[in-house]
């Protein structure tokens, strides 16, 4: 109970400490969002038209920073995320909604998959220690960490998209086609889908193949292997229901913690192959000064990172009876 | 020929304790240095991640070595003797003047990987040496203080390590303006050693209840004494692996912003090269040597240093050893030779633990 207070606490105190990054960034930063905003319409404006638009962006420019500050807490506690500036007059949480499903769908999905398919071939290459497998595996893997994704990205459409003209090589589908539950509209979506898929997997399936082995070279020493064997139990059965079941907790919170950096965790590749989610709306965000999407965006990614560590925990909590009996 | 470095159990590698060694420090510096060379060269994965620093390190310092034009240097084609206007850019594709052709402005692409190995390597050892001091000094001062200091520094840790941070990269590279390598190192320092002082926490965490250390206490030393002459030469192999998580770190996210044209795009760096490289449309002009190259330095350079790392993490949990090699070594006694279920693991999942 005293661990998950201290727990909470933690969490509102990065919630906050985040909130006011996110606000204090842009004032401190050169250049003053009204001004940014105005200078985007292109069109001259009178005192008040300026103070209008002011207001709507919710900067007051007669108020002291600290309570444009509160004002700023209060619209966040009620979801006013304020008007994207680029995009006015669309509010920012609907113009984020059109974004989140598509990185959800392409990292979501690559971050399950490196991580049931890293942890497999990690689990198989500890229990054949020193086999073939587990000679050119690791060592394979400790080099695709070090790849930096967006080039992979570039290779990939350098080879399937440039030279062989296999795969497009830019946006989630292709141009004209209308957004739809028609196969042929999935179709599209899924072969534009699978180069950034594949450069996200060789990027990250590395990390879990590499953990769970180790750890797993950790719990076959244990007696209680050893015992399992003595038992005379098939070697499948102890290889998962014992090794691996124990060497699975590094991975398991660590796969909490990383569905919650999907939503940022692709920005690169969201980038290189022009992926229409919420990593390249940051970027255009960020070239464009439109703050309030800025800002709105910034908070999603903390947000999701916080309530994955929420989830990571109570799976801790769950799986790992030492963890509750310690606190 | 054996590899005396201890384990202790469940939090990575250390060094014999200093009392264990030899006595004058002169002597205890050359035995660690023996000792190290003789375990990167028995081991393949450090050998490899040696050869290859050492050859970029060799190409920054003396960019020289290798003929190559000015990255400013404009080239252009043959002049047009029927009109009036400028020559042509060259705009060439690989030949043997330019071997990784022009891009489209007519700078020499190759001279840019050779010339931009220095601005990478310094990111990559500058952002490492700093972010390891602070973690050091952070995670060490947490562990051995402890009370109020301890949960004011865990919970700045913590924070830190939460807030996504690459997002955070973007918007304040993007502000700062461009300013060079400087920025980018000061920002990548500030935002990355969060990670490692974790690590060293929970190692300084593991050490204060040891021998040595009540006995300085008992002699009556002062704090900063115990901290910087007893604990951390004892961390020295893990201080190691923090620095080269953190050089890893660096190179990927420093190249990642330079990528998107963030910091100083007239930083000749591997990244700009790759910024121009997409921007100038390299793929769809088919220069495809002026994308593979720079990032296959990236990635050259970013394996050296995660070879390196599990490299030692082999070195110091026997366990994790190939097999091979540790059948071969059975003749030769170790010093302790436990191994260590949850020691040295992997970088991932520490991060993860709470």
């Amino acid at each position: 109970m005293r661990f998950a207070l201290r727990r909470a606490g933690f969490l509102l105190i990065t919630l906050w400490a985040a909130l006011t990054l996110n606000f204090l960034l842009p004032r401190i930063m050169p250049g003053n969002p009204v001004e940014a905003a105005i200078a985007s319409l292109r069109v001259p404006l009178t005192p008040s038209e300026i103070n209008a638009i002011a207001a709507q962006f919710g900067v007051n420019q007669h108020q002291s920073l600290i309570s444009e500050y509160f004002t700023y807490l209060g619209h966040i506690l009620t979801g006013n995320l304020g008007v994207s500036f680029v995009h006015y007059p669309t509010p920012v949480t609907s113009y984020i909604a059109t974004g989140i499903w598509w990185t959800l769908g392409l990292v979501g999905t690559t971050t399950v998959l490196a991580f049931l398919a890293g942890t497999a071939v990690g689990a198989i290459a500890a229990w054949r220690r020193g086999s073939r497998l587990d000679s050119t595996i690791p060592p394979l893997l400790v080099f695709t960490t070090a790849i930096p994704v967006f080039w992979v990205g570039l290779m990939l459409i350098l080879v399937f998209s440039s030279v062989l003209g296999w795969l497009p090589s830019k946006g989630g589908y292709s141009l004209g086609a209308t957004p739809s539950f028609t196969p042929a509209f999935v179709g599209d979506v899924l072969q534009h889908a699978i180069l950034p898929a594949i450069a996200l997997l060789i990027t990250t399936i590395g990390a879990w193949v590499l953990t769970m082995r180790n750890t797993m070279v950790g719990t076959l020493t244990e007696d209680y292997v050893r015992m399992a064997r003595a038992k005379g139990l098939p070697s499948h059965r102890i290889m998962v229901n014992y090794a691996a079941r124990n060497a699975i907790l590094p991975n398991l919170t660590g796969f909490a913690m990383s569905l919650g950096f999907v939503v940022s965790g692709a920005i690169l590749i969201e980038y290189v192959f022009n992926y229409p989610g919420v990593g390249f709306m940051l970027l255009q965000a960020v070239e464009s000064n439109d703050y309030p999407l800025m800002q709105g965006l910034f908070l999603l990614i903390t947000v999701a990172v916080l309530l994955c560590i929420v989830l990571s925990d109570i799976a801790t909590a769950i799986l790992d009876p030492r963890t509750r009996t310690a606190s | 020929m054996a590899v005396p470095i201890s384990v202790t159990r469940g939090q990575g590698p250390v060094l014999p304790e200093p009392s264990a060694l030899p006595a004058g420090s002169g002597n205890r510096g050359r035995a660690a240095l023996g000792r190290l060379t003789t375990a990167i060269r028995r081991n393949r994965k450090a050998t490899a991640g040696v050869i290859l620093l050492a050859l970029f390190t060799l190409i920054a310092l003396f960019p020289n070595l290798i003929p190559h034009y000015n990255p400013a240097e404009i080239f252009y084609g043959p002049k047009c003797p029927s009109c009036y206007s400028a020559p042509a850019l060259v705009q060439a594709s690989p030949s043997s003047a330019h071997w990784l052709g022009t891009d489209l402005e007519g700078h020499d692409v190759f001279s840019q990987v050779i010339v931009g190995t220095r601005a990478v390597l310094v990111l990559a050892l500058v952002t490492g040496l700093l972010t390891t001091l602070i973690a050091m000094v952070v995670g060490v001062a947490a562990a051995y203080l402890g009370g109020t200091w301890d949960g004011v520094l865990n919970l700045v840790t913590d924070v830190l390590l939460v807030i996504p941070l690459f997002p955070l990269l973007i918007v304040i590279v993007k502000y700062a303006g461009q300013s060079g390598n400087v920025v980018l190192i000061a920002v990548l320092t500030i935002t990355g050693w969060s990670y490692t002082a974790r690590q060293l926490r929970a190692q300084a965490q593991s050490l204060r209840n040891r021998d040595f250390l009540l006995a300085a206490k008992v002699r009556g030393e002062r704090s900063f004494y115990i901290i910087m002459v007893e604990m951390i030469p004892t961390m020295t192999s893990l201080l190691l692996a923090c620095f080269l998580t953190n050089a890893l770190y660096a190179v990927l996210a420093g190249s990642g912003l330079q990528f998107l044209g963030l910091g100083d795009p007239n930083l000749v760096s591997w990244g700009t090269t790759l910024y121009w490289a997409n921007s100038q449309g390299a793929l769809q002009a088919g220069l495809y040597l002026w994308e593979i190259v720079p990032g296959l330095c990236i990635a050259l350079l970013g394996a050296a240093f995660a070879l390196l790392n599990y490299a030692f993490d082999e070195i110091s949990n026997p366990a994790l050893r190939p097999m091979r090699a540790s059948a071969k070594r059975k003749k030769v006694p170790l010093a302790t030779p436990t191994p260590t279920p949850a020691g040295g693991r992997l970088a991932t999942d520490d991060a993860h633990a709470g």
